[in-house]
């Protein structure tokens, strides 16, 4: 009795507690969502609500087995299930169901299961692993060349089940090997502006861009005309951005497919294809727009409720939180988030044992890319990609695996003073 | 703390950085929702007009024919106001109700009630308003935001008969809606008669729309490009067995008395006509009027709402003697060369059963002729009293048997609406009265001459006389002959029902009633030039005047048409029954009826 109670004492009560307030608002949301009249039980188990409580009385009960297992268990065994995950993904590949044209389901009697969801989770443990096993090796681009193709691996087979977005949520694990050391700050920064540099480019005429680029070094010339080894550092630059600019050009306008450039025009655009493309990015914004400052109340939205927006309990949850809640519910739901990654970053600054730290830098990361991502699209910052909000979201595959996830974290933070 | 001096830790200056990136995007998110969500305006206008509305585009019922093509049922436009309680914003109330006529008090109980149904779903305001009100709402309906107009179809009835047999049709009541998932509050069902029965045949599938409306009110286009619409597919039609000319002529007969008509086509069991009287226009249970029409005609005396010729229970009286001889005939209780002579009366055991005066002395052929009583009775003893049968038991359930092949004591499962199985006594029964050793044939004697413990449904005697016409089957009587066209026949009654007697003893039966017009106890209704067959029937009523019976089928050979007739009160049914039914038989055969004082002494009749 007494080190199960030592067990609890370590464990990181703030974050249960945020999970927790998550995963509540989650189900609220998602019965404010889908519920068609008020007449309905709330644990009606054929409606998505219903379902949902099921998925999220089997998370805790997993959370709570994850606490009860040996923390040595995750780094002993992180390869076997780094390659039970690969296998997944082939058998979904071969045997899984297709849904919104991406096969990436596996359906076992009455529940489906998206095994992609659990790779995340696998493939953090087999990173923080082979790093774990190096980790008196030094840290650069070079020696990134294997913890790389761990990641790449299920990067590779979630692409060829056409699932992009979740295929997408794997470039997190960059900003883990920033923070190792693998990738210097530069180019993190470099990154960051190619892709700003990107969406300027869709945003403008590429010969404006090349154009104003290649004023912006005549000018700039004519002061640093005495130190000409800078002008010429200059001028490669600007062939290079150029070149970039241009290849950007060519592959939105050749490589994309259609749907896929519309997903970016749209957001460029407030007004194109109202009807079509741009449609549910139109009407998560009058949802969430139309939330005010204190919302409509709980069940009144009127946007959400009357499916005006598509896939109201998976990937534009939000819209009901923000119809119905307004920006104080907003305010609320992004405070909790961001404290959450805050916080998790500090218990991942505080392990002791590279394994841990590597993992929680993984969860904060994949955890980040989610929320940035799906509250994004909603409100109209950034694309609209198909990837659920952790905890929150409609779906026993992403709630499973995010708990999972976590739970994992936890049980080796409350060990980190004996994990090395 | 060797663990700290790793390699790795000198990179963990780079947590401030995630750090304050993680929290750079959680600000500009949250300034980007203050912005949507409080400053910019915009979206709480286009929220007000992305208001969205599911239209129910209600399927067109199937129309109802005769069996030539002649339209009997179909449908008339109406408009229902409907409205959808939580749209409903500011709109001038006292405009609203002076337009519509109502007072404030009823604006606000409809209102509750509608917000009570559902705040997101329309409900029915008002039912069935005029077209000028129509008119109005159509021009204004933009200063009334959260109302509408539903188009909607009532019935409508080209010819003011055979009410009871179409039924009709009503609002889906809180039961149905429970069980049959289909029906919503607001949709309309068949309640009874050939609307009920072939309700999922008529009602066809109602389809969805749904619509968008702006700040106006007014309908900006289907939403998604109507993805989540239905189509309403319209309902099958149905064709009657009925002869409307036939049941319009029926009906015309039968006026100011009470009774029933029942045709059949024997070939085919196909009802040609069914009269029950008195009745009502079917008009008058249509939409609005219907529930107060309906009480009135549940408190009439008369009892317009019962139909007669299916749930009426007489007992048959003489018709049933042709029964009766069937069974006699197959059970070997008399031959054709049976003969007794009929002294006026039948006498054994301190029982007396009168008869009337007629040709002596009597066998099969005339005492049917005849409707002689005597020889009915000694025939039926005579049956029941074999030494085959062990027992009275047995040779009791063996009459009833046969007479249940004939579709006696038990309903046809037929689809026509409210059939009654009638009575046939049974062995139980006296067993139950008497002991099983305490009666005899004598105790039942007055079940030989269709009276005691028996009661027949004029449907039941009309299969009788569809039977004799066949010579010993039949087919499920019934009002739908074919579904959708005229040619694809109701696959539910197609089988030929064989009864227990041999088709020789009907040969036998059908002399007997042959001779019974042309010169029994039916003369007086014979058709020139048409050879038909028929018994009368005089039903004794304890509470008045006895009921006049009369059974026929015509022509006699390949027989198109077999009848039973009852007229209550009337007396004997040579004098009623039995000229009605040779008028409906003429008038079947010929189209025309060529004997006016005959036709006119029926129509003057009242009873
Ligand atoms: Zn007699």
């Amino acid at each position: 009795m007494g080190t199960q109670f030592d067990f609890f004492k370590k464990l990181d009560k703030t974050t249960i507690f945020i999970y927790l307030c998550l995963v509540v608002i989650g189900w609220i949301s998602i019965y404010a969502a889908e519920i068609k009249d008020h007449h309905q039980s709330i644990f009606d188990f054929s409606q998505s609500y219903g379902k949902q409580f099921v998925w999220i009385l089997t998370a805790i009960v997993l959370g709570v087995i994850i606490l009860s297992i040996d923390a040595k268990i995750f780094p002993t065994f992180a390869y076997i299930i780094y390659i039970l995950g690969i296998v997944s993904l082939i058998g979904v590949l071969l045997f899984g169901t297709t849904v919104n044209a991406s096969k990436s389901w596996f359906h076992i009697g009455g529940i489906a299961l998206q095994p992609a969801e659990f790779v995340k989770y696998a493939t953090a443990l087999a990173l923080a692993r082979i790093v774990y096993d190096n980790k008196n090796r030094s840290r650069n681009i070079k020696t990134l060349l294997k913890p790389a193709m761990i990641v790449a691996l299920p990067v590779v087979m979630i692409f060829l089940q056409n699932d992009t977005g979740t295929a997408l949520v794997f470039a997190a694990f960059v900003v883990v090997f920033y923070r190792e050391g693998f990738i210097p700050g530069w180019l993190l920064i470099l990154g960051i502006a190619a892709a700003f540099l990107f969406i300027l480019t869709l945003l403008f005429n590429e010969f404006y861009i090349i154009g104003g680029l290649t004023a912006l070094f005549v000018i700039s010339s004519f002061f640093l005309i005495k130190k000409p080894s800078v002008i010429k550092q200059l001028f490669l630059l600007l062939i290079v951005i150029n070149a970039y600019v241009y290849a950007v050009d060519y592959a939105y306008e050749e490589v994309l497919q259609p749907h896929q450039k519309m997903r970016i025009a749209v957001l460029i655009d407030e007004n194109i294809d109202l009807r079509g493309a741009g449609y549910n990015l139109h009407q998560s914004k009058i949802a969430i727009g139309s939330g005010g400052m204190w919302g409509k109340g709980f069940l009144e939205g009127t946007q959400t409720k009357f499916s005006f927006v598509p896939e109201q309990g998976t990937d534009f949850i939000f819209c009901t939180i923000g119809e119905e809640w307004g920006f104080a519910g907003s305010f609320v739901l992004i405070s909790l988030y961001i404290f959450l990654l805050v916080r998790l970053v500090l218990l991942a600054e505080r392990q002791r044992s590279v394994f841990s730290r590597i993992f929680g830098y993984s969860l904060v990361t994949i955890l980040f890319f989610h929320f940035f991502v799906n509250i994004g699209m909603t409100i109209g910052l950034v694309p609209v990609i198909g990837i659920p909000l952790p905890f929150i979201s409609y779906g026993g595959s992403s709630l499973w695996a995010f708990t999972i996830f976590l739970f994992t974290f936890l049980k080796l933070d409350s060990k980190r003073l004996e994990l090395l | 703390m060797i663990a700290r001096s790793t390699q790795s830790d000198v990179f963990s200056r780079r947590k401030i950085s995630i750090i304050v990136f993680i929290i750079i995007i959680g600000l500009l998110y949250l300034a980007r929702l203050y912005y949507i969500q409080v400053i910019d305006h915009r979206y709480k206008i286009y929220a007000s007009s992305n208001v969205q509305r599911v239209i129910t585009d209600y399927a067109a019922r199937g129309l109802i024919y005769d069996r030539n093509g002649e339209l009997l049922v179909y449908n008339e436009p109406y408009y229902d106001l409907m409205v959808i309680p939580r749209q409903v914003t500011s709109i001038d109330t006292t405009e609203f109700i002076n337009l519509l006529g109502i007072t404030e008090e009823q604006f606000i109980n409809r209102m509750q009630s509608a917000i009570s149904h559902s705040r997101h779903k329309g409900s029915v305001f008002e039912r069935q308003i005029s077209k000028d009100i129509y008119a109005v709402f159509q021009e204004k309906l933009f200063r009334f935001p959260g109302f509408y107009v539903q188009p909607r179809t009532l019935r409508k009835y080209p010819y003011q008969m055979a009410a009871h047999l179409f039924g009709y049709v009503g609002e889906a009541g809180p039961s149905i809606i429970a069980n049959e998932p289909y029906y919503k509050p607001g949709d309309y069902i068949g309640i009874s008669g050939i609307e009920k029965h072939y309700e999922e045949i008529l009602r066809g599938q109602k389809g969805t729309r749904i619509i968008l409306v702006d700040a106006l009110n007014r309908d900006i286009g289907p939403f998604q490009d109507g993805r989540y619409d239905t189509l309403a597919v319209a309902g099958t039609d149905l064709f009657t067995s009925l002869d409307y000319e036939l049941q319009l002529y029926g009906e015309r007969l039968m006026q100011n008395k009470r009774g029933s008509i029942v045709a059949i086509e024997p070939s085919s069991g196909e009802i040609l006509a069914l009269v029950t009287s008195p009745g009502y226009d079917p008009n008058l249970l249509v939409g609005r009027v219907r529930s107060q029409n309906y009480r009135n005609f549940q408190e009439d005396t008369l009892k317009p709402l019962f139909n007669r010729a299916l749930m009426a229970n007489y007992p048959p009286g003489s018709v049933f003697k042709v029964a009766n001889f069937l069974v006699g005939l197959q059970e070997g209780g008399i031959n054709l060369n049976s003969r007794y002579s009929c002294p006026g009366y039948y006498y054994s055991g301190g029982i007396t059963v009168r008869c009337r005066t007629h040709p002596q002395p009597v066998n099969v052929i005339t005492a049917l002729q005849h409707s002689c009583n005597t020889f009915s009775c000694i025939q039926f003893r005579n049956t029941l009293e074999l030494p085959k049968f062990g027992s009275m038991q047995e040779a009791l359930t063996t009459w009833r048997n046969h007479l249940i092949s004939m579709g006696f004591g038990r309903t046809f499962n037929s689809d026509l609406p409210y059939e009654l199985s009638g009575l046939l006594g049974s062995s139980d029964y006296y067993d139950g009265i008497y002991g099983t050793r305490g009666w005899r044939a004598l105790t039942v004697i007055s079940l030989a001459i269709g009276q005691g413990e028996i009661g027949t449904t004029p449907l039941q005697l009309a299969n009788l006389a569809a039977t004799v016409a066949n010579r010993g089957f039949y087919y499920t009587p019934h009002i739908v002959k074919a579904i959708g066209t005229n040619d694809n026949l109701n696959p539910e009654f197609l089988d030929r029902h064989n009864t227990t007697i041999d088709s020789v003893h009907y040969d036998a039966i059908v002399t007997a009633m042959y001779e019974t017009v042309e010169s029994g106890t039916g003369r007086f209704s014979k058709i020139p030039d048409i050879p038909f067959a028929g018994k009368t029937g005089t039903v004794q009523n304890p509470h008045g005047e006895n009921h006049s019976a009369f059974i026929a089928f015509g022509p006699v050979e390949e027989p198109k048409i077999a009848i039973s007739v009852i007229v209550e009160n009337a007396g004997g049914g040579a004098s009623w029954a039995a000229p009605i039914s040779s008028l409906m038989i003429e008038k079947y055969l010929t189209r025309e009826i060529n004997r006016a004082w005959f036709e006119q002494r029926i129509l003057d009749a009242s009873f």
